[in-house]
């Protein structure tokens, strides 16, 4: 198994990871235990995702506009 | 100043005084029709050009707080109506337009003007689609240039609110219409850019007539467009609204509400996509689990797998052969011996002494030895008569006899 280098952060790191696995699993002969480790990890990210998406409030940050001679 | 005195002359403060009452009585609020030429806007926010025709020409002012209204910015050649008061300027002895509002001349000079800066910015390359970047799928940060109150900002937040929440906006509020829009604009896209903090920009603004949107037609904004390395989309006016931005901007969508659709990802279809990566992932699984479930049983019901016991069971069994065979010899050995003894027991019991001295025969025994022959007994000596009921010791009488044993 391949491991990451970095446990996926972001809402798109997690949805590409989540990715990765589920081609990882379809097409790689792996070792059992290892399988079932990659399809946890699979199956929290997911979740997490979703969470995320629930949980998400729309933030709105207003900037000033730096040049003053207008 | 009246003629009906009888000076001879006017000094030059004078004759400047009557023709500056002159003609700012009679020319207070003339409208004019003209090209615009030597047009300079200065750093003090007032406007200097000329407005000429064919055969003449007129300075013109027009003051920081009256350009403001003026929703395009003006160009030369471009063809004008200006509506103002003639003045007089004493201390140059010069005549001006001080003007009070400016428009094109009409529709087809916007047209023409319009037409003008695409031309000259498509043969610049400004509109290639080699120099269009892609717009990211899944955008974290948004910039959004418009108006802080407005359709606009209003429709964007809720499509985002709709779509994809987790995304943050961030907004540069801008004038986005008359003079001086322009340059705000071509500012926030600037400094998005110093900043490289958003993935994307959409610059928009809702609805309006041709002068309303006239500030996205500018020559500044486009450059500004141009120059940025963020993706720029624009969704401007409605869907029949072209303006030069759009043509720059790396994608344009028909209004501000059609931006922020194109550049977000929905996020119903995301949480059918992830559900459905679950279900499938645990399809994957179960499948694989079955798959390993299914080789052990065919491993398990295999022959080679079942051979060992197989040649375990046929030893178990040949085994259990000789053990048979080996029992059903010794018992038949051991009955023919127990049979044997019987009989030799029966044998030896029938020539036990006892049973003949029962029958009246008398044993003689001389020096504890039985004496089975009479030649072998010593008369002289004494010996013993053993019937069945009674020991009987015998003392030969006759004392010179000698025993044959003393010799």
């Amino acid at each position: 198994m391949t491991k990451t280098k970095n446990p996926p952060e972001t809402f798109r790191e997690k949805l590409s990871r989540l990715e990765a696995i589920s081609e990882k699993l379809e097409s790689e002969e792996m070792e059992i235990e290892d399988m079932i480790k990659v399809y946890e990890e699979g199956m929290n990210l997911s979740k997490e995702c979703l969470t995320m998406l629930k949980d998400a409030e729309l933030k709105i940050n207003e900037i000033k506009l730096n040049n003053t001679k207008i | 100043m009246s003629k009906s005195t009888n000076k001879e002359y006017y000094s030059v403060s004078e004759i400047t005084l009557i023709v500056k009452e002159l003609l700012e009585s009679n020319l207070n609020d003339v409208t004019v029709i003209g090209e615009l030429s030597n047009f300079k806007p200065h750093s003090s926010g007032h406007w200097y050009f000329t407005l000429k025709d064919g055969s003449a020409q007129i300075s013109c002012t027009m003051w920081k707080g009256l350009n403001s209204y003026v929703f395009f910015t003006p160009q030369d050649g471009m063809k004008v109506i200006l509506r103002g008061r003639v003045t007089v300027y004493a201390p140059r002895g010069t005549y001006q337009l001080d003007v009070k509002s400016m428009q094109p001349a009409g529709a087809g000079d916007l047209q023409l003007a319009f037409e003008a800066l695409k031309n000259k910015l498509n043969s610049e390359g400004l509109f290639d689609e080699e120099n269009k970047v892609w717009i990211p799928q899944m955008p974290e940060r948004i910039g959004i240039i418009t108006a802080r109150e407005g359709a606009a900002i209003r429709d964007m937040y809720s499509v985002a609110k709709r779509r994809f929440p987790l995304v943050e906006l961030y907004l540069i509020p801008c004038q986005v219409q008359g003079a001086g829009a322009a340059e705000q604009i071509a500012a926030a896209l600037d400094q998005f850019n110093d900043e490289k903090n958003v993935d994307v920009i959409i610059l928009g603004r809702g609805g309006g007539s041709i002068e309303d949107l006239w500030c996205f037609n500018e020559e500044i904004v486009a450059r500004a467009i141009f120059r940025s390395e963020i993706p720029v989309i624009t969704g401007i006016g409605h869907e029949i609204d072209f303006t030069i931005a759009d043509f720059v901007a790396d994608l344009r969508a028909a209004t501000p509400t059609a931006a922020m659709e194109m550049v977000l990802p929905d996020q119903n279809e995301i949480i059918g996509e992830l559900e459905s990566k679950g279900t499938e992932l645990e399809k994957l699984i179960s499948d694989r689990l079955t798959e390993y479930n299914n080789r052990i049983s065919g491993i398990l019901s295999s022959r080679n797998f079942n051979r060992p016991v197989d040649t375990l069971r046929t030893y178990s069994q040949k085994l259990d052969y000789e053990n048979m065979k080996f029992t059903n010899l010794f018992d038949g050995a051991f009955e023919r011996i127990k049979t044997g003894t019987i009989h030799l027991t029966e044998k030896i019991y029938l020539h036990n002494p006892e049973r003949i001295i029962k029958k009246g025969f008398v044993l003689v025994k001389q020096a504890n030895k039985f004496v089975g022959r009479g030649s072998q007994l010593f008369p002289g000596d004494e010996f013993e008569l053993h019937f069945f009921d009674k020991k009987i010791n015998i003392l030969p009488n006759d004392k010179d006899k000698k025993s044959s044993r003393d010799v």
